[in-house]
């Protein structure tokens, strides 16, 4: 079976193997109507007859191969019930290409989604299909990894695939492959799907986590100050939360635990400025910010992010992460 | 990285791989068979409890084995025997090495070939029909290796349900390529049926007992189908093989025929055209009713008036022959064949010669006795004191004294050799025919049916006057053998051969000689006249190649219109046709959608002009509109029942009212 062509799109994906591989690769930088490097298009995509390609797979050859020896033999005994059989088991063959097909045709992709994911972690993309009927075995690959899944008419479930990471930013997930080679595996049928939809890859935080910049000496006194300042407002309660301050009367009534948040602790928040992260390396920094967020966050502390260009914070919570993480993962890779 | 075959997949695998197996186990040389049938369950319980494949370097050296007992066994390599021998070895030895995906695809495959080489043997409907329905094992275990099945209830019934159907789609083109590919006027390589494949039948050699084999043997011998009504039971003798000498023990043919022309026939009547269709023999005996008047092509008549076939009959094979019942054979007897048909071995039996001596003495010795009292005193001896069986005692070296005096039990055979033997002592002319008595007629068919446990033995005895003339001692013993045939008589009659249990394999025989007669005998001959009715008389192979080519593009275009039916943008999806259906059987019926009409204006319009009766249309309407409209991606279930209850409106009260007719044109109504 042909493997789809690796191409260099994130930085970082293995280099062609074989000549094979190189070739094809070769092939679609230069002849793009040739191998129908299709241009990204906006959902949904449909699947129909003029996309769908179909060639046989080896065992395809090998058994065409060894009915023409079924056939000659058969026909040099002038043996007619052995000739019958194998016309039945070739035409049985020949029908296998035609139910092959019909598992592609007319299948669309409706939704894409993926959750959250850092670059390095494997992307979890969740991929929501439409389909009339059923459609057994089908196969789809994006880059080498190859996800088989079957669908069901009026069935919401997504079909779940992997798909990696290696560089934060925007990721173009480029061309997915569909393949079949159902019923008998003597036939490949595929397509190609190219969804313009872009994930955002957020960046790799450091690993082992750095220690906080050194503002962040005096956390324990913010927590234990927190409750003496003038109230400001309530919060959802964190797991760090000294149990003191959730506010019992107001999470009684909303069903959910709130915790009273004062000013002096919003005000002595971290923060973490891109100048003073302590390298130089511009991956490096953005690494170690990313690292400093998730780790403040985990904490519940209040923090602020100073960028070249902008600032974020002081807060904290869902939003503040995402804000975060989201200039962080789009800052220019270069000055 | 080896991806292992689930339980179930290898499993399937296995019993696709063993209906493969099956028909060769009993064919090939039992020390193959015993480890065929034991290894397959075995491996399939080892494999569940862990074991491994077997690496390369047993399986080389087992194949290599495998190799040198077949060429041991059989002398060489090739052939149907020892090549469906080795077919068999390899499959199984591919069995124990299946692991991945790959070598299940393969051994699939390689096990639909050994299915089709099962066919090389035997040609029957039934064995066909196994070997198909091996092929559907072998479809449902290769859909079975596909990943992310469709969750059902029962996986493995749907599995073998899309096997038989994809091999159920295959028929029409199934049929277009057996009927129109073109079939080889000669062998590429070997001679076909020239294997010695083990046959029973009629043999040129008879010794009292040898043809036991054959009377036990309830395959069809040969099917006959009469231009008239058929000749009475008693009446139908197929003569087969003459057969001259005797030894002592074992009557033959003999070396040198004495006339090369056939013996003369005179005052030939109540004669039959039929035709015969002969199954394979490997011999080249044909077997005749009667005295034939002509050889039909490729045979010639031997002296004694057999039918000799140029080459052995190795492929069913159909012959048309004409024969006489009523004639005289032979009226006069040159002096070499009257001493050829009374020479007697010296120094055997002399008991008997004696006896039949006696016959022609006794009494007065002015008259001479007349022949024809000789014969009936031999027929009277065996009425009186013998009787049939199909597991006489065995005889000695004296065979006719010991069977004549002491056992007196015996069958055809017996009866024949004896006969003759006593005849010729007696001073008459006479010889042993083999052949084939009786039969079964198919009343359904129009044909009569010829098992080979039909064969039966007979006497001639040449009378001045009257030419050969036949006789039955048989008949004389056991009336029944020729009334109803050898295994109603037979003492040893098992379960199986329990009358109800013939009679239901009998009518199933008329489906099975249709299938003889145009699957098996199908030929390049009638392939030829396939194209007669649109005027070509000899279609030659590339006329043939065209049509068939012709029939796979119509078939090509009729499948692809049917994968592109659904999921094509252009025709809208399966709700859109319904609807479209629905419009254009209310059109029909007077009620046409202008194309600005949406389906609820559509529906006041029809509600207007017909009130009570629009009640399923509305139903119709309305549901139509919730599946479009409400839903994102419409339920199939619920289209599927609108499109029924579409096809089932009955809109032909509708029409005689005519609503929508008024809203025409005048000008349409005026004419």
């Amino acid at each position: 079976m042909p493997k789809a062509p690796l191409r260099d799109r994130r930085g970082g994906p293995p280099t062609p193997a074989t000549l094979r591989e190189r070739l094809l690769a070769r092939a679609e930088r230069h002849l793009p109507a040739l191998t129908r490097l299709r241009r990204s298009e906006s959902l949904p995509i449909l699947l129909e007859r003029r996309r769908i390609y179909v060639l046989p797979t080896r065992f395809g050859m090998g058994f065409s191969v060894l009915l023409f020896v079924m056939l000659i033999g058969a026909l040099n005994y002038s043996n007619n019930p052995a000739v019958l059989l194998t016309c039945l088991l070739g035409a049985a063959s020949w029908a296998s290409l035609f139910l092959g097909f019909r598992g592609l045709s007319g299948l669309r992709l409706m939704q894409l989604r993926a959750d959250e994911c850092l670059a390095g972690d494997p992307m979890k993309l969740e991929m929501s299909f439409a389909t009339g009927r059923p459609r057994a075995s089908l196969r789809l690959s994006h880059d080498d990894v190859e996800t088989p899944f079957c669908l069901m008419p009026g069935e919401s479930q997504p079909v779940i695939a992997e798909v990696a990471t290696h560089k934060r930013g925007w990721l173009k997930l480029g061309r997915l492959r569909v393949t079949t080679n159902y019923p008998l595996g003597l036939f490949v049928v595929w397509s190609w799907m190219n969804p313009d939809t872009a994930f955002l890859v957020f960046p790799k935080p450091e690993q082992p986590v750095p220690p906080l910049p050194l503002l962040s000496g005096r956390m324990g006194d913010v927590a234990a100050q927190g409750s003496e300042e003038e109230f400001v407002g309530l919060r959802e309660y964190r797991s760090s939360d000294p149990p003191r301050l959730i506010a019992w009367k107001a999470s009684a009534r909303l069903d959910n635990l709130l915790v009273r948040e004062s000013e002096s602790r919003a005000g002595t928040a971290l923060v973490f400025d891109y100048t003073l992260t302590g390298v130089s390396d511009r991956e490096a920094r953005i690494s170690r910010l990313t690292a400093w967020v998730l780790s403040a966050e985990a904490a519940g502390a209040n923090y602020t992010l100073r960028l070249p260009d902008a600032s974020y914070g002081p807060s904290a919570g869902a939003a503040q992460r995402f804000a975060c993480l989201r200039a962080l993962a789009l800052l220019p890779a270069h000055d | 990285m080896i991806e292992r075959l689930s339980h179930r997949q290898f499993e399937l695998l296995a019993i696709a791989l063993g209906a493969a197996l099956l028909p060769h186990v009993l064919r090939v040389p039992l020390w193959l068979a015993l480890p065929v049938v034991a290894i397959v369950p075995f491996w399939v319980i080892a494999r569940r409890r862990g074991a491994q494949p077997i690496s390369g370097w047993l399986r080389l050296p087992l194949a290599l084995l495998l190799l040198v007992l077949i060429v041991q066994h059989y002398g060489n390599i090739f052939g149907r025997e020892p090549g469906a021998a080795l077919a068999t070895g390899l499959l199984v030895l591919k069995l124990l090495e299946t692991e991945r995906q790959r070598d299940a695809r393969f051994a699939l495959a390689f096990s639909a070939f050994v299915l089709m080489t099962a066919l090389l043997f035997e040609q029957g409907i039934g064995i066909t029909t196994l070997m198909s329905m091996g092929l559907v094992l072998v479809l449902a275990a290769l859909i079975s290796l596909q990943p992310a099945p469709l969750p059902t209830a029962h996986p493995l019934r749907s599995l073998f349900a899309l096997g038989a159907i994809l091999l159920a789609t295959g028929i029409p083109i199934a049929l277009a390529g057996f009927l129109l590919i073109p079939r080889l006027s000669s062998p590429i390589w070997g001679s076909p049926g020239g294997d010695n494949l083990s046959r029973v039948g009629l043999s040129e050699r008879m010794q009292p007992g040898s043809m036991t084999d054959v009377l036990l043997d309830d395959s069809p011998a040969f099917r006959v189908t009469f231009d008239r009504a058929p000749p009475p039971k008693s009446d139908l003798y197929f003569r087969t093989i003459i057969m001259w000498d005797f030894d002592g023990s074992t009557w033959t043919r003999g070396a040198a025929r004495m006339a090369p022309q056939p013996e003369i026939i005179a005052d030939a009547s109540d004669s039959f055209n039929y035709t015969e269709t002969l199954e394979p023999s490997q011999q080249r005996w044909i077997p005749a009713l009667d005295v034939p008047l002509a050889a039909p092509e490729t045979t010639r008549l031997d002296s004694d008036r057999s039918v000799v076939a140029d080459q052995p009959v190795t492929q069913p094979r159909q012959i048309e022959l004409r024969s006489a019942t009523r004639y005289q054979l032979a009226p006069t007897l040159s002096p070499g064949e009257r001493a050829r048909a009374l020479a007697l071995p010296i120094g055997f039996d002399p008991r008997s010669v004696a006896l039949a001596r006696s016959w022609r003495n006794s009494d007065s010795r002015d008259t001479p006795i007349k022949d024809g009292s000789v014969i009936q005193s031999a027929l009277q001896l065996f009425n009186a004191s013998f009787h049939y069986t199909l597991s006489p005692p065995l005889l000695g070296r004296e065979s006719i004294d010991e069977f004549l005096f002491d056992t007196r039990a015996g069958f055809c055979e017996h009866y024949s050799s004896a006969f003759v033997f006593l005849m010729r002592a007696a001073g008459i002319p006479a010889r042993v025919v083999t052949g084939y008595q009786g039969g079964w007629w198919n009343d359904s068919g129009n044909y009569l049916l010829i098992r080979n446990s039909d064969a039966h033995a007979w006497a001639e005895v040449w009378l001045e006057g009257s030419g050969w003339v036949r006789v039955d001692p048989t008949a004389a013993v056991s009336p029944d053998r020729v009334e109803l045939g050898a295994a109603s008589v037979n003492d040893a009659g098992a379960w199986y051969q329990s009358s109800w249990l013939r009679s239901l394999r009998n009518s199933v025989d008329g489906v099975s000689r249709l299938w003889t007669t145009t699957i098996v005998q199908f030929n390049a001959l009638r392939q030829r006249q396939l194209f007669k009715p649109f005027g070509i008389e000899k279609a030659d192979q590339h006329q043939l190649l065209i049509a068939l080519i012709g029939i796979l593009l119509t078939l090509l275009t009729a499948a692809t219109i049917w994968a592109l039916r659904q999921g094509s943008p252009q025709s809208g999806d399966r709700l859109d046709r319904v609807w479209y259906t629905f419009r254009r059987r209310l059109s029909r019926a007077g009620f046409e959608q202008p194309v600005q009409q949406g389906p609820l204006d559509y529906l006041d319009r029809v509600q207007a002009s017909l009130h009570e009766q629009s009640k399923p249309i509305e139903s119709v309407i309305r549901r139509y509109v919730a599946l479009r409209y409400a839903t994102h991606e419409p339920n199939a279930e619920q289209i599927v029942d609108l499109q029924r209850s579409v096809r089932n409106l009955r809109l032909r009260g509708l029409q005689q009212g005519r609503p929508a007719r008024r809203d025409r044109s005048p000008a349409r109504l005026e004419r």
